[in-house]
């Protein structure tokens, strides 16, 4: 276990490794696997990523009505319009709400840190292997580097949505997939972290306000801003922008932040979005049908 | 927690607490049965009452008394494979004192008639923590292998099953005594790194003073 990212890097230039074999080296260690268990069991995990976004149901409602049917809608409005963020942007927005709305539909997914985060990560590794790379091999190691990334937010701040609000979840996960994008284009380690950094600041301070508590309104939503905004962080930190706050910091100041934040404002269904009026009258119909 | 807790578990959504959890409890409680479930009275305390429905709190726990792990397919259809395979079951809601706000008690019979309450709570990322069985305090995630032993409170029994394990070469990592009174009914709860030979948990149950073992492994 890894207490920073500086750590991270350090052994990797000491032991002259690349950032995934580090994680993956850690993972033996702590779980007492071979490497070809680990690397297995990462790309059954990816595996279960393709398959996830694969399953997806446009027709499908959640329970509660709320989450369905966006996915197929942004993906048809790609299809047939040249979009302004063009079309790789633009199917990632369409992965992001598929694979959220999945989730909310009680499909098979991958928690990436979260069930309610788990579009991000896949919104823009399906459409990269699907259309750019095809190299399963390379994005397993770009797994490896989210989940470094994704375990020291956890050990230093948090990934749960109750104990440090949205940024914890949509944030870490934004942040994750920041740094395997960048991996994936070839990024160092140094840009791996700055993105993964530039990622969560730019989601700093994001509260948890689900309506009727439900892991459907904002949580499928704010699966697209984590997705676009790891993009865009990829991009600076290969454009050789860095962030200014020290990563390990940036991730400190994410907990504290979440530590100062009402308990309202952390998957308790209260405040926020859950408690406009409207949340607020979903939320007794919900109840009252139940 | 590990990388795979971080990406994973991969399971039927919405919410790693309030589904991947349940389920998980679902299926702990069955094996802690070890027998099939008949009959299930299940009572949900705060968050799990309030909005397990939505979140499909209620079909999750069916779905792991059935014996599905928490990427089962299945899961939103559990009520109909209850049907099939005989189960019926009961919600309500309870109020508990000092208990983790996603927390849940069951009521089970098996199929050869034996009975078990278990109290259990979902923590978040589809990790539980078993509180109570039979109303006595214990605190486990049935994430190793854990040997349960219920027995008279009188000395010499925890030598028993510790020198047993030695002997089997086989390492405790946690270790937890617990007792009604003294001289009563007494339960201890061990975790071990290695799993425990099955001839040896037999041995166990035929000693004088054990009333009950249970080792589950999953």
């Amino acid at each position: 276990m890894f207490q920073s990212l500086e750590e991270i890097i350090k052994k990797c230039e000491t032991e002259e490794k690349c950032f995934w074999e580090i994680i993956r080296e850690d993972d033996v260690q702590e779980r007492r696997v071979t490497p070809e268990d680990s690397y297995e069991k990462m790309m059954d995990t990816w595996d279960a990523m393709l398959l996830a976004a694969a399953n997806y149901d446009a027709k499908q409602k959640s329970s509660s009505g709320l989450a369905g049917g966006d996915g197929a809608k942004m993906e048809e409005y790609i299809l047939n319009k040249e979009c302004l963020c063009g079309s790789f942007l633009g199917q990632v927005i369409a992965g992001a709400l598929q694979m959220g709305e999945s989730n909310a539909c009680m499909k098979r997914i991958v928690a990436a840190p979260t069930a309610g985060a788990c579009g991000v990560m896949p919104a823009i590794l399906v459409p990269y292997f699907k259309r750019l790379s095809n190299n399963a091999a390379k994005i397993v190691e770009a797994l490896y580097v989210a989940a470094g990334i994704g375990q020291v937010i956890a050990l230093r701040a948090s990934i749960s949505g109750a104990q440090g609000g949205c940024q914890a979840e949509i944030g870490s996960a934004s942040a994750m997939a920041a740094g395997a994008l960048t991996y994936l284009e070839g990024g160092n380690n140094l840009q791996i972290v700055h993105a993964a950094a530039m990622a969560l600041k730019n989601l700093l301070g994001l509260v948890c306000d689900p309506v009727a508590g439900l892991v459907e309104v904002p949580c499928v939503k704010r699966n697209v801003i984590g997705a676009v905004n790891a993009v865009s962080s990829a991009e600076m930190a290969l454009a050789g922008i860095e962030s200014r706050i020290p990563p390990d910091q940036v991730i400190d100041a994410m907990r504290e932040v979440g530590d100062k934040m009402d308990i309202s404002l952390r998957e308790t269904g209260q405040g926020g979005l859950a408690g406009t009026p409207y949340g607020r009258d979903i939320e007794k119909r919900l109840f009252a049908s139940s | 927690m590990n990388i795979f807790d971080i990406l994973g578990p991969v399971m039927v959504g919405p919410s790693s607490s309030h589904t991947a959890g349940a389920v998980r409890i679902g299926y702990i409680s069955r094996n802690l049965l070890q027998d099939t479930p008949v009959k299930a009275v299940i009572s949900f305390h705060g968050s799990f009452a309030t909005t397990g429905i939505g979140h499909g709190t209620d079909r999750a726990i069916i779905a792991g008394l059935l014996g599905m792990q928490p990427d089962d397919i299945r899961i939103p259809d559990s009520f109909s494979h209850a049907e099939k395979m005989n189960l019926s079951y009961e919600f309500k809601q309870v109020s508990l004192r000092n208990a983790h706000p996603n927390t849940v008690v069951l009521d089970m019979r098996g199929m050869s008639g034996r009975t078990l309450q278990v109290q259990a709570s979902s923590l978040g990322g589809g990790r539980i923590m078993i509180n109570k069985l039979d109303g006595i305090d214990v605190n486990f995630t049935a994430e190793k292998p854990t040997l349960i032993v219920h027995n008279q409170d009188q000395p010499g029994h925890v030598a028993e099953v510790t020198s047993m394990l030695s002997h089997k070469s086989v390492n405790i990592a946690t270790m937890q005594l617990y007792r009604n009174k003294r001289g009563g009914y007494a339960v201890m709860v061990i975790e071990t790194d290695q799993e425990i030979p099955a001839e040896s948990i037999k041995w166990l149950e035929h000693l004088e003073g054990i009333i009950k073992v249970t080792y589950i492994n999953s």
